[in-house]
């Protein structure tokens, strides 16, 4: 069988050759790249489910793709692993987990190691835009630093971040994409001699002894830190909706390490929900990665995300559903279709609203939660912690960046007993722009002249972003006000360079140029989803930063600019539409139609998993929730929801939602119990062998 | 607008839920005070689940071998699925001094007619395959204790108590007590103040501050225990294995696989720690794990899920502190479990009972000599 769910071109990311190795799935010889993950090869060779749940029987496939929960299981070479975490390897034997592992029967005697205890001033947690910005500036100051990262690379959700990024050029790099940024991070903290890395090691708990246990590519380690900063990301919120435990839901952290890291296409078909940068911009890699893209649905009227991304889906060819929501997932084992309804003022369904789309994979992405229990458990030690990035508040990478460099520096100045405020004023104000969410949207300012050549700028919506303004030559383009986050306006003289259009991350610049003829310009449109071909004379169905369709027309012209992985795709079109046009479609209409009939479930809401891990259902909650059972704790013991491996990392929220949807105030809700371990480690990784 | 009670319960864990039951069903009224946010949150989730009768005197025998009964038949006489297994324990002897020791502690057991046999180290790893045999001189083996979870009995407990009309208030700390001529009239808390006949503590690693309110001084101690429980995996091995060797830093260790295929592992720390602190320390795993991998190296690929701490409420003999005392006539003290306090919870739950009824049988009687606060606390419980 071929593993012919590798994606072999994409237009951003080069695809390595990787040695071909074997491995048995169920006793079938199948083809993997060698260094992959178990998870990838199985997908890559059109798996998806990897085994059945001990408790009811369920289809359980890829779900964190982040080694934090535990639905990917299968049994690799006889012992029980998270194929997500577990490197494949040549003629090794995999197998499906169905229901309870059966433990080895090993029984020769063990030799204990002695248990390493390292000492650092600062341990940071967490390898990503924030950790390493932050370990960038101890390092300018010589402080011992041990970064820790759970990943095989620096770089955090960086590394999956194919698209250019917002901000500033000047302190978050915008106009680069993120896999770049998380190079040059990566290899400016390789200069400094007092920052140590260490890949491959996860952080399980900050004991009580002030000592952190990581364990590191296998090997159990104590870290005796001064300082903590934790800087270990987000974990993604799931929704409960029936059918939500089948193969194919997932989070788009889950979704992008798959297609963006590893190469290999999880689905043909995709459905998100979740109109935020995540669920839109995943949408945008999947139309890379060779993805069709079905639809996305957003519950509230307009999506949270940036417009410019939303505004590229949609003129791409991909509907999005504003006010809707997803009824449920239809399927067997694995996901079939999905049902969506459009919801009324109050977020309630609306009957006969009901729309269903066949899909193989369901994308969740309704926001993130700041990956907290470090801080908490540094708190209760009284071992001092400071956050950054998404663990301390979920904003883009650019604000984490910005905030991881100001913890590195205040973390720096408490170290050397500096008595002064070490951080600028005009920090925190930047800080604070970096982060800002989307303001308000302005309408087109664009030159009334008909002649020349200038830049349409299809930016309405005001985002903390202004890489156009510094890129622009002749300085021709700046925001309104000077600020990052106005909206930027064309006012100058333009020499037609396309810089602007380049560098822009939200592809939202077309030029038009007049020049050589006045009735049917020429415009120019940026286009880096090159796994769709463009050639000369190609008809392209062009439209509005709406969507709104202009017409067909022939493309006269295609520039390549390999160094940025972009093309520039022109059009000769009549002047009466050649400065409304923001794009072409690409993905077919045919994709995204609904099936004639909606597809409604005899399930109810109450049918919904809350644990994924111990298979609770809504209701199971519910019922005790009326019968005045409101402490989580209490919850927990009855149901298990929350003893599962992950540890409630998932159910948590989704228990709180009940507690509020049956009318627990929040500030009644005692807090769920977190103890150690982050994740599941064996016992063998533990003894300390020099102890007396 | 505060009602009048006939008992109040101070705590509601292992011994507060059980006695909470059996006074309702008995017909009194009876208010449960708990300072957690509800059932079970203290040391009651905690306890591994571990239940045995083979201890070595007649009154801990006697009240387990009451809990086991309940606990065994909870299901079909109580309803809910509490996680019984019938899986024995047993104690390995890596030496013959230790051998010596369990058999002699047998021969008492017998007489106390508990079902306790000798296995020889092959009839021993037929029930824990792969068990280190190096050294190995046999265990002992009681097939008839058991184990469960105390999650489910307390919630259990708590909704029977419910059925049975005590009421319940959570979040509330008792502050003092009022007293008339050695009898509580008053019991005083940070919500409230409420009038009952009598009050029981069952405080458990608070049972001493309860104690002082009522100018008892109550010798109970909190030591801090660690305890992990595993991934769960299909079932390998039988009883609870508990090795009772002292090795640096610990006294003994124990751990058993739970009706969910999980394994459950605890270990005493030598000296001591005492106090409430129920924060991880880096310490436990390294340590605990070293000695479970050195008897059973079986359980090396095994994952770890979670670790927590409790406390055991410690007496200076390792005997529970059950009855009343002159300074508080009124007050039944069920304190200072030492760390069984589930195991003993349910069987102590209607001998309390008996006690606050007046209706102590010629066996309670004998069974409470082992708990009596008077006692001088010489003694030491030969498997504390």
């Amino acid at each position: 069988m071929a593993d012919s769910n590798r994606i072999a071109i994409h237009p951003i990311l080069p695809v390595p050759d990787k040695k071909e190795i074997y491995f048995y799935w169920n006793g079938q010889k199948m083809q993997a790249k060698c260094g992959e993950t178990i998870a990838s090869a199985l997908i890559a060779n059109g798996i998806s489910v990897f085994g059945h749940h001990h408790k009811d029987g369920s289809a359980q496939g890829i779900f964190c793709a982040n080694g934090q929960c535990s639905q990917c299981s299968v049994i690799a070479n006889g012992l029980a692993v998270k194929s997500c975490m577990t490197a494949v390897s040549e003629n090794m034997i995999v197998q499906s987990l169905e229901g309870l592992p059966v433990l080895p029967a090993v029984d020769n005697p063990l030799s204990f190691e002695p248990l390493e205890q390292i000492d650092t001033d600062v341990l940071i947690i967490g390898g990503g835009p924030a950790g390493l910005s932050a370990a960038i500036e101890l390092g300018k100051q010589n402080i011992p630093t041990l970064v820790i990262d759970d990943k095989n690379a620096l770089g955090g959700k960086l590394v999956l971040q194919t698209h250019k990024f917002f901000g500033s050029q000047a302190d978050s790099s915008a106009g680069t994409r993120g896999i770049d940024i998380g190079k040059n991070l990566a290899a400016e903290i390789a200069t400094y001699s007092s920052v140590d890395i260490w890949l491959n090691s996860t952080a399980v708990f900050v004991f009580s002894d002030k000592k952190v246990g990581v364990l590191k590519d296998g090997v159990y380690k104590i870290v005796q830190p001064k300082r903590i900063l934790n800087a270990a990301g987000a974990r993604e919120k799931f929704l409960r909706f029936p059918g939500n435990n089948l193969a194919g839901i997932y989070g788009a952290g889950a979704f992008q390490t798959l297609v963006n890291r590893d190469l290999v296409r999880p689905t043909q078909r995709l459905f998100i929900i979740g109109g935020g940068n995540v669920g839109l911009i995943a949408g945008y890699h999947s139309l890379q990665a060779g993805i069709d893209v079905v639809g996305l649905a957003e519950a509230m009227p307009v999506c949270g995300g940036y417009k410019v991304h939303s505004d590229k889906l949609k003129r791409f060819g991909v509907p999005i559903y504003t006010s809707h929501t997803i009824l449920c997932a239809n399927g067997d084992d694995t996901v079939e279709s999905i049902t969506i309804a459009e919801l009324d003022k109050n977020f309630q369904p609306v009957k006969g609203t009901e729309k269903t789309f066949t899909c193989d994979t369901i994308l969740i992405a309704v926001g993130l939660n700041p990956l907290s229990e470090f801080t908490l458990e540094a708190e209760a030690a009284g071992l001092p912690i400071d956050a950054a990035g998404d663990a301390l508040e979920i904003a883009e990478a650019s604000s984490a960046m910005f905030n991881g460099k100001i913890a590195g520096v205040k973390i720096a100045s408490i170290l050397k007993g500096e008595k002064k405020n070490p951080i600028p004023d005009d920090w925190f104000i930047k800080a604070e722009e970096l982060k800002s969410a989307p303001g308000k949207t302005n309408n087109y300012n664009t030159p009334e002249k008909e002649e020349g050549v200038f830049p349409i700028l299809h930016c309405l919506q005001e985002i903390p972003c202004n890489p156009c303004t510094t890129v622009c030559p002749t300085n021709s383009i700046h925001t309104e006000d000077g600020s990052l986050t106005a909206v930027p306006v064309y006012t100058g003289s333009c020499i037609g360079c396309g810089k602007c259009l380049l560098i822009c991350p939200g592809l939202a610049i077309t030029l038009v140029d007049y020049r050589k003829d006045k009735e049917n310009p020429t415009i120019s449109i940026v286009y880096e989803v090159s796994n769709y071909p463009v050639k000369v004379g190609d008809n392209k169905i062009l439209n509005d930063i709406n969507a709104k369709e202009l017409g067909k027309y022939a493309i006269t012209a295609v520039q390549d600019f390999p160094k940025q992985h972009t093309q520039i795709v022109k059009f000769k079109v009549p002047k009466a539409i050649a400065k409304k046009v923001a794009g072409f479609q690409i993905q077919d209409a045919n994709v995204s139609a609904p099936l004639t009939k909606p597809v409604l479930l005899e399930k109810t809401a109450d049918e919904a998993m809350v644990c994924l891990c111990e298979r609770v259902t809504a209701g199971e909650v519910r019922a005790l929730i009326r019968k005045g059972i409101t402490d989580m704790n209490l919850i927990k013991s009855i149901t298990r929801a929350g003893m599962g491996p992950c540890g409630s990392k998932t159910c948590e929220v989704l228990i709180k939602g009940l507690l509020r949807e049956e009318g627990i105030p929040e500030k009644e809700i005692a807090p769920i119990t977190k103890r150690p371990l982050f994740i599941e480690i064996p016992l063998e990784k533990f003894p300390n062998g020099s102890a007396k | 607008m505060n009602k009048i009670y006939d008992v109040i319960v101070i705590g509601a864990g292992s011994t507060g839920l059980p006695t909470a039951y059996n006074l309702a069903k008995a017909g009194l009224k009876v208010l449960v005070i708990e300072a957690e946010h509800s059932p079970g949150q203290g040391n009651n989730k905690k306890a591994i689940g571990g239940v045995r009768a083979t201890h070595s005197d007649f009154g801990k025998i006697n009240v387990c071998l009451r809990s086991i009964e309940i606990l065994k038949n909870w299901s079909e006489e109580m309803g809910e699925d509490i996680g019984w297994l019938s899986n024995g324990y047993s104690y390995p002897a890596y030496n013959e001094t230790d051998a010596k020791t369990l058999k002699d502690l047998m021969q008492v057991q017998l007489g106390f007619g508990l079902n306790i046999k000798w296995l020889n180290p092959d009839e021993y790893s037929d029930i824990v395959p792969g068990i280190w045999k190096e050294g190995l001189q046999g265990s002992t083996y009681s097939p008839e204790d058991g184990s469960c979870s105390s999650l489910l009995v307390s919630a259990a407990y708590f909704e029977h108590c419910k059925e049975e009309g005590v009421d319940f208030h959570f979040q509330e700390h008792i502050t003092g007590f009022n007293i008339v001529s050695s009898k509580i009239t008053k019991v005083i808390t940070d919500k409230g103040i409420y009038s009952s006949a009598k009050v029981v503590n069952a405080a458990g690693s608070y049972a001493r501050e309860v104690g002082q309110m009522a100018n008892l001084d109550l010798p109970v101690f909190p030591e801090n225990h660690e305890a992990g429980i595993t991934e769960p995996v299909e079932r390998f091995f039988g009883p609870m294995v508990i090795d009772m060797r002292v090795a640096p830093g610990s006294s003994n260790f124990y751990f058993y696989q739970n009706s969910e295929g999980q394994v459950v592992f605890c270990i005493t720390p030598e000296p001591p720690i005492s106090g409430i602190d129920t924060r991880s320390t880096s310490l436990f795993l390294p340590m605990c794990c070293k000695r479970m991998l050195t008897i059973y190296p079986r359980l090396r690929y095994l994952k770890v899920r979670r670790t927590w701490r409790g406390q055991y409420p410690m007496t200076p003999d390792g005997f529970p502190i059950v009855g009343i005392m002159d300074e508080a006539e009124n007050l039944i003290n069920a304190v200072g479990m030492c760390g069984q306090g589930f195991m003993l919870g349910p069987g102590m739950g209607e001998l309390v009972t008996r006690i606050c009824l007046e209706s102590t049988t010629e066996k309670d009687k004998e069974v409470l000599k082992s708990f009596d606060p008077y006692r001088q606390f010489t003694g030491q419980e030969a498997f504390k």
